[in-house]
């Protein structure tokens, strides 16, 4: 398949064509300030493979992009895990406490125990994904690596972790649908159209999330398991 | 102005099949699509595409053993109204996972009654009703959702087949947009149909 970004364009160009890629590429450690350089210069700066800054570049731009069993195949796998590990480093300390604190406000005016019902609601959803991602960054995580050092742990195996993301996305979208849909009116318009679009993006972007991790990161380990490498 | 409803007949008897067609046939408001003599995995895979409004099937096509599963096999294939044939006197516990029945003593006329209200009982769930108001059957049971009840646990209190609740909370989700148990929770919460206390 054609590729879309290239290791030749620079760096701005490709942030001209899809802006949210600016948080794509702090989580992977390009510095901003590099912007100016060609894409494949500015992964030497970081220490990332070009191919697999291009590659989840892809696929975070455009959602109907799918990437050649090669591509996968020859995805660094450390590279992956940064940029996985950044991901959770981004929803834990930035997006989901935004949301939150977004959250608050929004439901201020409404009464005690409709507050109480609808923050109880995300601080679940939000507790469940933060465990979802501690188990990763505990147990996946530190099992791939140990994997591409050349140690198998026979007690445990990738597939073991290919579960769960439809809970976390149905409960994104149904919190979507109460903030747009079912809100009492006390609530202010803007604050909800605020708290939308963070949820929008967040959703989006776990998405995106997923796919990587279900996509690249697991066959690639898969092959590493049968193989070794 | 509408289109006519399709059908799906499985019966192992064809001339039952072909007599059953002929009525159906006959009122103009259906089209009998295809007959069935089992429900064996080409069959299935038929009943997927073709995803009739209504299937017609006698339940001795599954061994007796089975025949009470049968009606959930066929919730797994297809969103379809499931009528039972009645032709050797079905006991009711098969007859209650049924969205209704008809029996080969019918006269025509009463065939046609009786799809036709398997039909409306079914059709204020339907698509059309998108984004509408819940039943008042449907709060119900988003009352006993919300309050942390199985299907089963619905099942037995509202007296309705298993399969009657599935179809019931998927019509929910599609008119609310809210699917998990949480979200349904909230929704119910905040529409006044539950209080505080009723949860957990």
């Amino acid at each position: 398949m054609k590729e879309i970004f290239t290791p030749n364009m620079r760096l701005s160009d490709m942030l001209d064509m899809n802006y949210s890629l600016v948080q794509v590429i702090s989580r992977v450690g390009v510095d901003l300030k590099h912007s100016g350089l060609k894409v494949a210069d500015a992964c030497a700066f970081a220490g990332i493979d070009p191919a697999t800054f291009i590659l989840i570049s892809n696929v975070y731009s455009f959602p109907e992009y799918i990437p050649s069993p090669e591509e996968v195949a020859s995805a660094d796998i450390h590279d992956i895990i940064r940029y996985l590990h950044g991901s959770h480093d981004y929803y834990t300390g930035m997006a989901l406490k935004n949301l939150e604190s977004s959250f608050d406000r929004l439901v201020e005016p409404c009464d005690e125990n409709q507050k109480k019902v609808i923050l109880k609601f995300f601080v679940d959803y939000k507790k469940e994904l933060e465990k979802h991602f501690s188990r990763e960054e505990e147990e996946v995580f530190p099992y791939v690596e140990s994997l591409l050092s050349g140690v198998r742990n026979p007690g445990y195996s990738i597939t073991d972790f290919e579960e769960h993301h439809e809970n976390v996305d149905e409960k994104m979208e149904d919190m979507k649908n109460i903030v747009m849909k079912y809100l009492p009116d006390v609530c202010d318009e803007n604050m909800k159209m605020w708290v939308l679009l963070s949820i929008y993006r967040l959703r989006d972007d776990l998405r995106r999330h997923t796919y990587v991790e279900d996509n690249i990161l697991v066959p690639t380990v898969k092959n590493l398991e049968r193989d070794g490498r | 102005m509408e289109d006519k409803k399709s059908v799906i007949l499985v019966s192992p008897s064809e001339i039952v099949a072909r007599g059953l067609e002929v009525v159906i046939g006959d009122s103009g408001e259906f089209r009998v699509e295809e007959i069935f003599h089992d429900l064996s995995r080409p069959v299935e895979a038929r009943l997927r595409i073709v995803d009739p409004d209504i299937v017609i099937i006698d339940p001795t096509v599954f061994d007796f053993k089975s025949r009470k599963e049968g009606r959930g096999r066929l919730a797994d294939i297809c969103d379809s109204i499931v009528m039972a044939l009645d032709v050797s006197g079905l006991t009711d516990d098969v007859l209650r996972q049924y969205d209704g029945s008809v029996s080969i003593y019918d006269s025509p006329d009463e065939v046609l009654r009786k799809v036709r209200s398997s039909m409306e009982s079914k059709q204020t769930d339907s698509p059309m009703s998108d984004g509408g108001e819940l039943s008042s059957r449907e709060k119900e049971i988003l009352v006993c959702v919300a309050k942390g009840m199985l299907n089963k646990e619905i099942a037995d209190k509202l007296n309705l087949s298993i399969y009657t609740v599935i179809t019931h909370r998927k019509n929910i989700t599609r008119k609310i947009g809210i699917k998990t148990v949480a979200g349904l929770t909230v929704y119910a919460l905040l529409n006044n149909l539950i209080d505080m206390n009723s949860v957990q």
